[in-house]
Formats: C-alpha cells, sequence, structure tokens
C-alpha cells in the first residue's frame, strides 16, 4: 500500500534550484534511507516532506490517509536544547500536540499513549528526570518516543545517531529497526553513515546534483551511483565527517 | 528594629507606594512568565532591545509634550517586537547584531531629541534608571488587564508554549503555527516592558525577564516548576527590591536587580549542592 510518494517534486532557496525533478514512491512498512553528499539538499527534502517548506515544482502526495501532520519527526538537536530544563514524560507528552487541534490540554489517552512509549523505548527509569541530565543516546530515545506519540505510520528521522559513540549507534539503529520490522512503522532516514545504510533500509534515495537514484537496496549496490560511493567510502573507513550543511 | 518595621508598614500609607507594589508586582510576574519561553529560546536580548526602543519613544513623546506618553511608545515598542523578531530569526545581518543595532540607534535618537528639546532634563536619570515615584494610575490598571491576559494565555497555550520552546522544527513539522506564539510573546514582552519600563528604567527593566528564569534553571528540572518558581523569584525579589528602596532611599531598579542577582547566587550555589549531594550517593 503506498503511503507517501513524490511526483516531479523540486525544492529551491532564492533562484537556486537544490532539488530537481525528483520522484519516488514509498510503501507502508518500507525503510528509506537518504543519502547523498552535503549540500545535496538532504535536509531541504525533510523540510519538504515536513511541510514546512513548499515545493517550487511538482506535487508531494500522501496517501490512504496519511495527514500532513502525522509524522513523526527526529530532528536533528539544537544547542538550546541540550541545557533544557524539562522531565522526559513532558518532553515525550509533547508529541501529542498533533492530535490536539484546538484544544489546550492533553486528554487521559494521550497521557496514556505517551506512557506507552515511554515503556515501548525502554526508558521508564528516566521518566521524571531532566532531559538535559541525560546522555546523547538517552535524549534520542527520548525525542524517538515523542516522535512515535506524533505518528504511528510514519517516522522520519535526521541523522538519528550523529555524535552516538559506536555502541549506542548500534543500539539506536537496532532499535529503528525493530520499529520498522515488528511494530510495522515505515520510516524514512537520512544519513551519512552508507553502511548502515545499506545493512538496515529496504530502499535508497541517493541524492546527486546531475543524477539521483531511487530503488531497493539490492539494486542499489549494482548501480554505478551506489558502486562509486561505496568505493569512495570503503577506501576511507574511518573517515570523519565534517558537517556544514544548513 | 522597631523603627524599620514601622516605616515597613507606613510603605503602605501612600497612595504611590500601593501602586507601585501592585503595578510592580504584576509586571514582574508577567515578565517571569514571558522570560522563561525567551530566555531558553535565546532571545533574551529582545527584552534589552525593546526597552532602549521604549526609552527612545518615551523621549520623543516628552519632546512632543503629549500628556500620556505611553499611547506613543506603545505601539512603537510592539512594532519594533516583530521587528526583532523577524531580524532574529531570518535575516542577513545575525539576531544579536540586529539586536544591538536597533537598541543603540534608539537609545542615541532618544538622548539627543532629549537633548535637543530639554524636554527630560529633569528626568533623564529616572527614565535611564527608574523612578519609584512613577508608576501611575493608569499604568497599574494597565498592569492588571495586562497580567490577566498574559495569565490566561499562558494556561490556554501552555502545551502550545512548551513544544515551540523545546523544539521549534518539531512543533512545526507537527502542525503548530510556531511563528504565531512567538509572535505572541513578543508583543506581549513588548507591552510588559513598556508599563515597568519608568519604574525599573529602560536600562534594567530587561533584568526582570533574564534573572527569574536564568535563576530557577538552577535548581529546577521541569519545564513547569521552572515556570511557577520564576513567577515566584520574580515576586519576591521585586517586593523585597521595593520595601529596600523605600526604607534606605536607594535606586528602586537597582536595588531590584541587586535582589535578583542575589537570588540567582543562592540557587546556584543550592543547585551546586544538589549536585554534589547526588553524585555522593
Amino acid at each position: 500500500m503506498k503511503l507517501l510518494e513524490c511526483d516531479n517534486v523540486s525544492f529551491s532557496y532564492e533562484n537556486t534550484e537544490v532539488i530537481k525533478n525528483l520522484s519516488f514512491s514509498l510503501n507502508e512498512g518500507e525503510y528509506l534511507c537518504i543519502v547523498g553528499e552535503n549540500g545535496s539538499g538532504k535536509s531541504t527534502l525533510i523540510k519538504g516532506l515536513l511541510g514546512l517548506k513548499p515545493t517550487s515544482g511538482g506535487k508531494i502526495i500522501r496517501w490512504n490517509g496519511l495527514r500532513p501532520n502525522e509524522t513523526g519527526y527526529l530532528p536533528q538537536q539544537t544547542p538550546t536544547q541540550k541545557d533544557f530544563p524539562a522531565s522526559v514524560y513532558e518532553v515525550v507528552l509533547s508529541g501529542r500536540l498533533n492530535s490536539r487541534g484546538f484544544r489546550p490540554f492533553y486528554s487521559r489517552e494521550d497521557k496514556k499513549i505517551a506512557e506507552d512509549n515511554i515503556r515501548r523505548l525502554g526508558i521508564e527509569s528516566l521518566r521524571n528526570q531532566s532531559y538535559r541530565d541525560l546522555s546523547g543516546g538517552q535524549q534520542q530515545r527520548v525525542l524517538l518516543a515523542r516522535a512515535l506519540c506524533a505518528s504511528k505510520r510514519l517516522l522520519l528521522l535526521d541523522e538519528p545517531v550523529t555524535g552516538l559513540d559506536p555502541l549506542i549507534t548500534e543500539e539506536m539503529y537496532r532499535l529503528i529497526e525493530s520499529l520498522n520490522k515488528e511494530e510495522k512503522i515505515t520510516i524514512i532516514m537520512v544519513s551519512h553513515d552508507i553502511g548502515a545504510a545499506v545493512k538496515y533500509a529496504t530502499h535508497i534515495l541517493h541524492l546527486n546534483d546531475n543524477k539521483s537514484f531511487f530503488g531497493t537496496t539490492a539494486d542499489y549496490l549494482k548501480s554505478s551511483t551506489g558502486r562509486s560511493f561505496l568505493i569512495t567510502d570503503d577506501s576511507e573507513p574511518h573517515q570523519t565527517e565534517t558537517r556544514n550543511e544548513k | 528594629m522597631t523603627e524599620t518595621l514601622e516605616s515597613f508598614f507606613q510603605m503602605f500609607e501612600y497612595d504611590f507606594m500601593i501602586r507601585a507594589i501592585v503595578g510592580g508586582i504584576l509586571v514582574s510576574l508577567c515578565a517571569a512568565l514571558l522570560g522563561v519561553s525567551l530566555v531558553l529560546k535565546r532571545y533574551s536580548m529582545i527584552g534589552d532591545g525593546l526597552s532602549h526602543v521604549g526609552f527612545g519613544s518615551l523621549a520623543i513623546a516628552a519632546s512632543m509634550n503629549l500628556t500620556s506618553p505611553l499611547h506613543l511608545a506603545m505601539p512603537v515598542v510592539v512594532i519594533s517586537a516583530f521587528f526583532l523578531l523577524r531580524l532574529s530569526s531570518n535575516s542577513k545581518i545575525k539576531g544579536d547584531a540586529a539586536i544591538a543595532l536597533v537598541s543603540t540607534s534608539a537609545l542615541a535618537i532618544g538622548i539627543t531629541v532629549a537633548t535637543m528639546t530639554k524636554s527630560m532634563d529633569t528626568d533623564l536619570n529616572s527614565y535611564l534608571f527608574g523612578s519609584i515615584l512613577s508608576m501611575s494610575e493608569q499604568d497599574m490598571w494597565f498592569s492588571v488587564v495586562l497580567s490577566v491576559i498574559v495569565l490566561v494565555l499562558f494556561v490556554i497555550f501552555y502545551n502550545k508554549i512548551f513544544a515551540v520552546t523545546f523544539d521549534e522544527n518539531f512543533a512545526k513539522a507537527t502542525g503548530t503555527k510556531a511563528g504565531i506564539y512567538n509572535m505572541i510573546i513578543a508583543m506581549l514582552t513588548a507591552l510588559t516592558i513598556v508599563v515597568g519600563m519608568k519604574m525599573m528604567g529602560s536600562l534594567l527593566i530587561s533584568s526582570l525577564i533574564i534573572f527569574p528564569a536564568i535563576t530557577s534553571m538552577r535548581v529546577c528540572k521541569r519545564f513547569i516548576t521552572v515556570i511557577i518558581s520564576s513567577a515566584l523569584v520574580s515576586v519576591i525579589c521585586f517586593f523585597i527590591g521595593l520595601t529596600i528602596s523605600y526604607l534606605y532611599s536607594t535606586p528602586v531598579g537597582a536595588s531590584i536587580v541587586i535582589v535578583n542577582l542575589a537570588a540567582l547566587v543562592l540557587y546556584s550555589l543550592t543547585g551546586a549542592g544538589i549536585r554534589l549531594v547526588r553524585t555522593r550517593k
């Protein structure tokens, strides 16, 4: 069943086109990784998919009654959040905001959903702790629980493992995989980690200035784009990325 | 001791003191509530910028011999709030620089106008550093209305304000119009500053916005407790500062800021103590 489709979509800033005539579609339960060099438009596409940036051409179609605000979003952390005084429960519950509309307060059901997601991500023991006192990996779990409060169908993760150590990174990937496989949640993940992308994702979208690739992971590994990207990556296995992306 | 106590109770016998107490407490309350969101969003300096704009517009109003200078200052400051917010979020000049440009320009224009027309000769000092006598009946009633509006909006939009403050992108992505809440907070801040400015002084009023939030964050771990603690700290510090100013004839705005500073030190020490005990366990 189709969930999300981009039909000839373009995005531009002022007069520069960042993404040009991009088409792809995603079925329910699939796991898409968006990869590409810095400046290839990954962040722009994310904003577009969330409806924060209007398209300059083409359209984004949501199938099967997926509402525009029904996307569980895991944004990159902002410096503001690092010292934010809020309990884990407060942060997770705020994921229910899109269900509220104009009603000002959370219902009993909202609170139950928040508690369920806290349990689902195994962060019950952190429930009353302050978000700023948590480690990077714990903070990502909290934000993932919040994202799940917003949607049980589609999760959009923007570089979820940035700044995490290898052990916690692996744990995070496993967690995302289990949400995808066991709970049948559709995943879109932006990643710099091409190795993990081809390991976990069912589909790859490789953004590139001249030639973007979209297809299954198996096809990607055979394609010229995929091979060239993977080979350069293999030649520098311990390359650390410097990210200046806006 | 009894003398001090006697003069403390005498404080409530003057009309101007009652106005200062009522108006000041309400302004402190509003400033503290709005301040939590502003400080956490790194918009603290907007308050400072707005108070300088307020000074500039009051100076111009005084030179025009307006009977009620607030009628000019209010719209000017509210419009500036709108522009400062836009400048901070999307502009080629970065936020902090933009605010510094706006606030120094407003201060310069205000002082020039005041000097040229000699309209503020006597009370330039009180405009800059505040005066205990300045809370008029009209100001007091305005602060009552303002605080009711701020409290009601805060209760109704509490969850949205939290979401927008914590993570604007997430809030927007899940369909919350973050821009509107930012704007409401900036407008209410503008009004709070204009009302409180004459008593606190335009150079010191931004402390009411920044201190209580920063102080509370030293100890409190949850958003709701930060909000409640800020409101209490702000009101208590205001009252102590005002009392000291009355009893010992110290400048009112400065006294309140110093009491706030003391509260900050106290909270910081408490916070450090709590952390020390936790790590020992």
